[in-house]
């Protein structure tokens, strides 16, 4: 695979056909109208909207992949879809990333969607051409389509020797009518898709040659540090820049702006010609902040009280069925408990980071690790009010994200100080900055309530409290209104768990101007720690194992086949030696059902985790080594997540700063691990974030079923489990 | 500013800079070898792992002005000739990397213990790797990878 670095976009593009003379261009528009293809005529104007696929005379064949590699994959398993079906091998593809430009549609990598959406499309979109090149060819042979076949670039005459490379017929095809219904490859016949093909981008990350956003380099470049607000929405009452100047190096001294999706905060920017002196020159600053009452309402501890204080009251009801809480009230066997996850940073290794010019004629060039290009397009034109088509994005490959670079603020003050200072201009977020300056995955609390009947789990509800990233980021929530994005996740129309007796889900929204925002598998890792640590509490009380509770109220079939599978697996069944446990845990998210189970075992005053076991049914995948690294990465910081980490906020201040002081999972603490894909053909669910929901609550009920102690507040000191009430 | 004069990867080099700036970012910013990452900048994360003198260092504690000339740095770009390092063909035979940011720090970890511990336990691999976080989660892998290039090593 021949890859351009970070040179996507509608230029390249438009000169490498030039270079090349006449060629194919085909593409889907958008994935609401997932099959609009226009090609290119034969005067070589570019009549085409979203090309995907650019076929050369000379036979070079350009896929654009239009979701950005995070290191989820998608550099090769998006253009595997096109490549599966065109009929070529990868190794012979160019991949080029797409620009932000609407003709390729949605194009952020998030949410887990880029395989489940482009599915069906792109795979058209390869069919497609694959069928006009084969009718060009017949037409140049004078036989009949069917007597035609694709297979390795060329087109064959069957019965014969005959044969043309897709360069030699890409002229023809493009004269041709497109095929509104191209018809698909039966996944038996599939030489790529659910194949482990070795990753083509992986040598140029092993040398050291990859470019990543930081690795940019613009010519007449300079560097900026931002000193942001310690309070994060401080405003610059003034600042001294006298030291700052004398640091050789530095250029100018300017306070800047960071603007968030929902507010703007201040800084004071130094610039430099090097990171290093404009970093110095930060250090060197004097800056006076006005910081309000922010020592008041940045506080963690303020925050959580607020939230308890809501465990007490009634939420809004999301859903009801058969009187909850009369119920309740009423039941022999209850229990009442409350669950709490703490805020998260995502701490990419690569640090946020953007090169930008503000030209003077208003045209705009960017150059940064962003997931979502086309967003990146949108909210700079609108935050620079100057046109898109002025603003040119180059999405480079990101050094880690998890949710992070969805949230372009770092690439924004750069656009500020470009268009201040008449210059390309870096900034680079130092960790202290990513650290203490946020968006954060929220804190959030279960208030759980359930009661067991006859030795079943039969009332069950999930009071879900916390800090909305719909309400204090996008479009606010009104006081009667549920976040429902949440709510439906916990809906047991998600979880499958049908509760004979009654059930209910409620929401109380509890604010804080500690900002949030989407924290790899959003709040479902927050969530699912509460309701499956919850169930296996009530199974206890009805006096049932927590894997035969499970299967006694789930009522779909690939739920019951991940559960039994992992128990299968996990040797859930066989006896353990006193002071060892297993935890399972299940839990659906992005279209994926996963399963955990943990092993732990008790070493002086805490535990050891030995082994993770997930098992993952995500429907039809691209590629099954690419589903177990993700697995495996979910797990990991799903670990994380348990026993790490835990953002405090105090005072107004972050009290973190790096990574001695806010801690992510080390080699040396790696348990043994093991994922099984379950295959079944279904569609194809996401699976960059499923696998990490399960992680906490897996752990938890093995840390139950090791010691008898059951911890409800994450993240736990496994190292000290005395210490934890 | 001041004159300095390094060895990386075998070639020598001139340089102006700050006597205060780290390796790292010389190695980045003035001699363009950006294989080299920068992610915490207090020795904490190991992106900006470095070999000096044959040992792992991190650039980014390691101001220019505390670099002998004769020091022989080594980075990313420096462990392979035309060949690929029997780690990095380890890393692509296992499929390591998933971002791929911190490998270069990995692998400039791991290539230094294999030289000095041929065939490493797991617990040597943890001593040795434990300053190199990866997020993206791929430790398992490295593990195992590390294995592999002990026997790619010793079968060459």
């Amino acid at each position: 695979m021949v890859k351009d670095k970070f040179i996507p976009g509608r230029r390249s593009f438009i000169k490498t056909t030039c270079l090349v003379g006449m060629g194919l261009a085909i593409g889907i528009d958008s994935l609401a109208r997932p099959f609009n293809i226009f090609h290119k005529n034969a005067a070589g104007v570019d009549v085409e909207l979203s090309p995907f696929i650019l076929i050369a005379t000379d036979g070079t064949v350009t896929i654009v992949n239009p979701r950005p590699d995070m290191g989820q994959g998608t550099l090769q398993s998006i253009p595997s879809l096109i490549a599966e079906e065109l009929e070529v091998e990868l190794s012979q593809v160019k991949i080029i990333q797409s620009d932000g430009k609407s003709k390729y549609g949605s194009q952020t990598s998030g949410g887990s969607t880029s395989v489940r959406q482009l599915w069906t499309p792109l795979r058209k979109a390869g069919a497609a051409v694959k069928e006009m090149l084969i009718k060009a060819a017949a037409n140049r042979w004078g036989v009949a389509d069917d007597k035609c076949y694709a297979e390795n670039a060329r087109i064959f005459m069957k019965g014969t020797d005959k044969s043309l490379g897709y360069g030699q017929l890409a002229e023809d095809a493009s004269k041709l009518e497109v095929p509104l219904n191209p018809s698909l490859k039966d996944p038996k016949d599939f030489k790529i898709i659910g194949k482990n093909l070795k990753k083509l981008d992986i040598p140029e990350r092993v040398t050291g040659k990859a470019v990543y956003g930081l690795d940019i380099d613009v010519p007449g470049m300079v560097y900026a540090s931002i000193l942001h607000s310690p309070m994060i929405f401080g405003k610059v009452v003034s600042f001294d820049a006298a030291a700052a100047m004398k640091i050789s190096g530095v250029q100018s001294v300017m306070k800047c702006e960071r603007k968030m999706i929902h507010r703007m905060a201040e800084g004071v920017a130094v610039i430099a010609s090097s990171w290093w002196a404009a970093d110095k020159g930060r250090r060197a600053l004097n800056v006076k902040w006005d910081n309000g009452g922010l020592d008041k309402t940045l506080h963690t501890e303020t925050y959580f009280k607020a939230c308890y204080d809501a465990a007490r009251k009634s939420g809004i009801n999301f859903e009801e069925h058969h009187d909850f809480q009369t119920k309740f009230n009423g039941a022999k066997l209850k229990l009442e408990v409350n669950y709490e996850t703490p805020f998260l940073s995502h701490v990419p290794v690569e640090p946020e980071n953007a090169t930008v010019v503000v030209n003077d004629d208003g045209s705009v060039e960017i150059w940064a690790p962003v997931q979502g290009p086309a967003e990146t397009l949108n909210e700079v034109a609108d935050y620079l009010n100057v046109s898109p088509e002025k603003i040119k994005v180059n999405a480079t490959l990101l050094g880690g994200s998890y949710g992070r670079k969805a949230y372009i603020d770092y690439v924004k003050e750069a656009c500020f100080i470009s268009k201040a200072v008449k210059k390309p201009v870096k900034v680079i977020w130092s960790r202290e900055d990513d650290i203490g300056q946020g968006p954060y995955r929220p804190g959030m609390l279960s208030h759980m309530q359930g009661f067991v009947k006859d030795g079943r789990i039969t009332g069950f509800h999930h009071h879900a409290i916390g800090e909305s990233i719909l309400g204090q980021v996008f479009k606010g929530l009104s006081d009667d209104e549920a976040d429902g994005t949440i709510c439906e996740e916990l809906s047991t129309r998600n979880s499958k768990y049908q509760f004979a007796g009654a059930e209910k889900i409620s929401w109380t929204n509890v604010k804080t101007e500690i900002p949030i925002m989407w924290w790899r598998s959003v709040n479902a890792a927050n969530f699912a720690w509460g309701q499956e640590c919850f169930i296996d509490e009530l199974a206890h009380l009805a006096g049932k194992d927590p894997v035969d509770a499970r299967m006694d109220l789930l009522n779909d079939e690939r739920y019951k086949k991940v559960l039994q599978v992992l128990v299968e697996k996990s040797h859930y069944r066989e006896k353990l030696t006193a002071g060892r446990g297993k935890g399972i845990s299940l839990f659906s998210s992005f279209g994926s059902i996963c399963g955990c189970c943990m092993t732990v075992s008790k070493v002086n005053t805490g535990i050891k985790i030995e082994k993770v076991v997930a098992v993952m049914d995500c429907g039809q995948f691209v590629s099954p080594d690419m589903v177990k690294a993700q697995t495996e990465g979910n797990i990991v910081m799903g670990i994380s997540a348990a026993i790490k980490g835990g953002i405090i906020w105090k005072n107004g201040v972050c009290q973190h700063s790096n990574f001695n002081n806010y801690h992510v999972l080390r080699l040396s603490e790696m348990p043994e691990l093991e994922i099984h894909i379950i295959e079944n053909g279904e569609a194809p669910g996401g699976v960059g974030e499923a696998g990490l929901p399960p992680v906490a609550p897996a752990l938890g009920n093995a840390i139950f079923a090791a010691t008898g102690v059951r911890l409800r507040n994450l993240p736990i000191d496994i190292n000290n489990l005395s210490m934890v009430g | 500013m001041a004159k300095y004069i390094i060895t990386v990867n075998r070639k020598e080099y001139t340089i102006d800079v700050d006597p205060d700036i780290p390796l790292v970012w010389v190695l980045r910013d003035y001699l363009g070898l950006k294989g080299t990452k920068f992610g915490c900048g207090i020795a904490s994360c190991g992106a900006c792992t470095v070999h000096f003198n044959g040992n792992p260092a991190r650039s980014c504690q390691l101001p220019i002005s505390s670099i002998p000339r004769n020091a022989k740095i080594v980075t990313i770009e420096g462990i392979s000739g035309v060949t690929l390092h029997p780690v990095q063909e380890a890393w692509i035979e296992i499929q390591v990397p998933q971002c791929g940011y911190c490998q270069s720090g990995q692998i400039m970890s791991a290539v230094a213990l294999l030289k000095k511990n041929p065939n490493p336990t797991d617990e040597h691999i943890n001593a040795a790797l434990n300053g190199n976080i990866c997020r993206c989660g791929t430790y398992d892998r490295i593990r195992k990878a590390i294995h592999k290039a002990a026997q790619i090593e010793s079968s060459n």
